[in-house]
């Protein structure tokens, strides 16, 4: 039986060694590759590992403004988005968690709604009205756009917490004659802390790696974002450039994966189970 | 004060939602509905707007490029959520096992998910580089093959390359979603089969999936709308290339209203891709109400 057992557990972790390589060896391909020099890139050679590793390719984003107004752009957006988003939506969901009218429904649904529909059907008339607003080709237009991208998530998010807050500290307030902002922002939001740092991360990381509205929005190559910048790279004026696209793209998932890890926590914790089981 | 729940308004509540509702009517809700209007009209960027009914629609019956693009899109989506729900399954199980370094296995998983839908792209262009890839430098070492593939140019091979990439994105979130599932089930219940006797195998058929069902229902009909949906990675693979074998109507559309200028036609491919994800929708939500019956 124990033999049994063993075998079990050596070919359970043989089969997940067998996943982790793929799942996570393009990446790290990639990261060698940010390390190579050009000629090494072309050589041919199959090694996991730089002979001569070297830190060119950086040298060469670090040089190149382009990167870097790309990247300082998609800070700006992310940031301001995420603030807006949380601010806005901590009322929000304080109202969807401890009132129950015909609005819990519709914005119920309009959250689950919401993500039926193809981005295209919003992104045309919301280019025509963002054009007529001169807000195209601007930092604050697109961060609007992420403002309401985010929304969803953070709402529901935060909706969901809200509710094991227990309702007598709000009473206790009351009684103090605190007003109803007060106790929102003063009373409840500093239990959500955790779930308000979820939605932090959730909205600066969709907004940092959003890549099709600021597709279809910014054509200013100073007001690129990151994503979009990195894909033009990869186009016609990127061609035979490996190396620097594989460092840039190596500084981009950097911030992506490290905000991810911290989100990790939530994500297993059974956010997602419960979303589900609704 | 002890009513402190209760006396609440629907206006007292419109008021809290108001800020967060206000830039969502504005800059989604309104745009959407205008967006499925404009999948009724003629309109090019710049022109007046003129309502032409169902005229988009019957070109697309005869727009070769329309169905070329939906075929390829129903491709992709089909064999990338079948992929993704399979290997998640897999990967799910295995770590349901609950050996050693679980913890550190269930967060490199996270890796393709954490990084960002243009990055999977530009890693996968790295691997399938012609000159520099690993691919080529691995089989033409191996022997298998004698002269370099261009795998994402080529007719032969782009689609498959393009799936095993898109597939290889979005095993995490399958994986993570079944591993909840699979958490929720009661130990008690393959308690009671293994004094039955029951094999593993049996087990599995007679339990696991039985009740992870609700589960794998709901992975497939998301996953099915996220790939319909897809864009930033196949854009930047292939941007729907070659000869428009991989472009997806989501990149169909795009070019249909920001390349060609043709908004209305655009539309109405989203309006399409709306109706197909509605009914796949409507058979997940039977599924789930069936299963709420027994």
């Amino acid at each position: 039986m124990k033999t049994r057992t063993f075998i079990a557990d050596l070919l359970t972790h043989a089969g997940l060694i067998l996943f982790m390589i793929f799942l996570v060896f393009p990446l790290v391909w990639m990261i060698a590759t940010s390390f190579r020099p050009t000629a090494e890139i072309y050589s041919g050679t199959v090694a996991l590992l730089p002979e001569s590793p070297s830190l060119d390719h950086y040298r060469t984003i670090f040089l190149e403004q382009k990167i870097f107004t790309s990247m300082g752009n998609s800070f700006i957006v992310g940031i301001c988005s995420t603030l807006i988003a949380v601010l806005i939506a901590l009322p929000g969901a304080y109202a969807l968690a401890r009132y129950s009218t015909r609005w819990n429904n519709v914005v119920l649904g309009w959250i689950l709604g919401s993500q039926i529909f193809p981005v295209i059907l919003v992104m045309i008339p919301l280019y025509i009205l963002l054009r007529s607003m001169a807000l195209t080709d601007s930092l604050i237009g697109l961060t609007l756009v992420y403002v309401v991208w985010a929304l969803p998530f953070v709402l529901w998010m935060l909706h969901g917490y809200v509710r094991t807050v227990p309702l007598d500290i709000e009473e206790a307030a009351a009684i103090d004659g605190a007003s109803r902002s007060q106790i929102i922002f003063r009373i409840v939001a500093p239990l959500l802390l955790p779930a308000i740092g979820a939605s932090v991360l959730f909205a600066f990381v969709s907004a940092w790696n959003e890549f099709f509205f600021a597709l279809v929005l910014m054509k200013d190559p100073n007001l690129m974002t990151l994503q979009v910048e990195l894909a033009r790279f990869t186009g016609m004026e990127g061609q035979a450039r490996t190396g620097p696209l594989a460092a840039a793209s190596v500084l981009a998932t950097v911030p992506s994966v490290v905000l991810f890890g911290f989100l990790q926590k939530w994500f297993s914790s059974g956010l997602i189970a419960g979303a589900v089981k609704n | 004060m002890s009513d402190w729940g209760r006396t609440r308004t629907s206006t007292g509540q419109l008021k809290l939602l108001l800020p967060a509702l206000i830039p969502v009517l504005l800059f989604s809700l309104i745009p959407l509905i205008r967006g499925i209007y404009l999948g009724f009209t003629d309109y090019r960027l710049g022109d007046p707007i003129q309502f032409n009914g169902l005229a988009n629609y019957v070109r697309m019956l005869s727009d070769v490029f329309f169905w070329k693009s939906f075929q390829v899109g129903f491709v992709w989506t089909l064999v990338v959520t079948f992929a993704q729900v399979a290997l998640g399954l897999g990967l799910a199980l295995l770590l349901n096992r609950k050996v050693r370094f679980t913890s550190i296995y269930a967060t490199l998983m996270l890796v393709p998910w954490a990084m960002p839908p243009i990055i999977r792209g530009i890693v996968w262009r790295q691997v399938y580089d012609p000159d520099a890839g690993i691919l080529n430098g691995v089989l033409i070492q191996a022997g298998i093959i004698h002269q370099q593939i261009n795998w994402l140019s080529s007719f032969e091979y782009v689609i498959p390359a393009v799936i095993v990439a898109g597939v290889w994105g979005e095993i995490p979130k399958a994986a993570v979603f079944v591993l909840a599932g699979l958490q929720s089930i009661p130990k008690d219940l393959y308690e009671a089969v293994r004094i039955d006797g029951a094999g593993r195998w049996k087990e599995f058929v007679h339990i696991t999936l039985p009740m992870l069902t609700p589960v794998l229902a709901a992975v497939v009909s998301l996953s099915f709308m996220w790939n319909f949906n897809t864009f930033g990675i196949v854009w930047v693979l292939t941007q729907g290339g070659p000869g428009g074998l991989t472009r997806l109507p989501m990149l169909a559309a795009y070019e249909e209203a920001f390349r060609y200028g043709y908004v209305g036609y655009a539309a109405a491919i989203g309006n399409v891709m709306v109706l197909v994800i509605s009914l796949v929708l409507f058979s997940y939500l039977r599924v789930q109400l069936r299963e709420q019956k027994q």
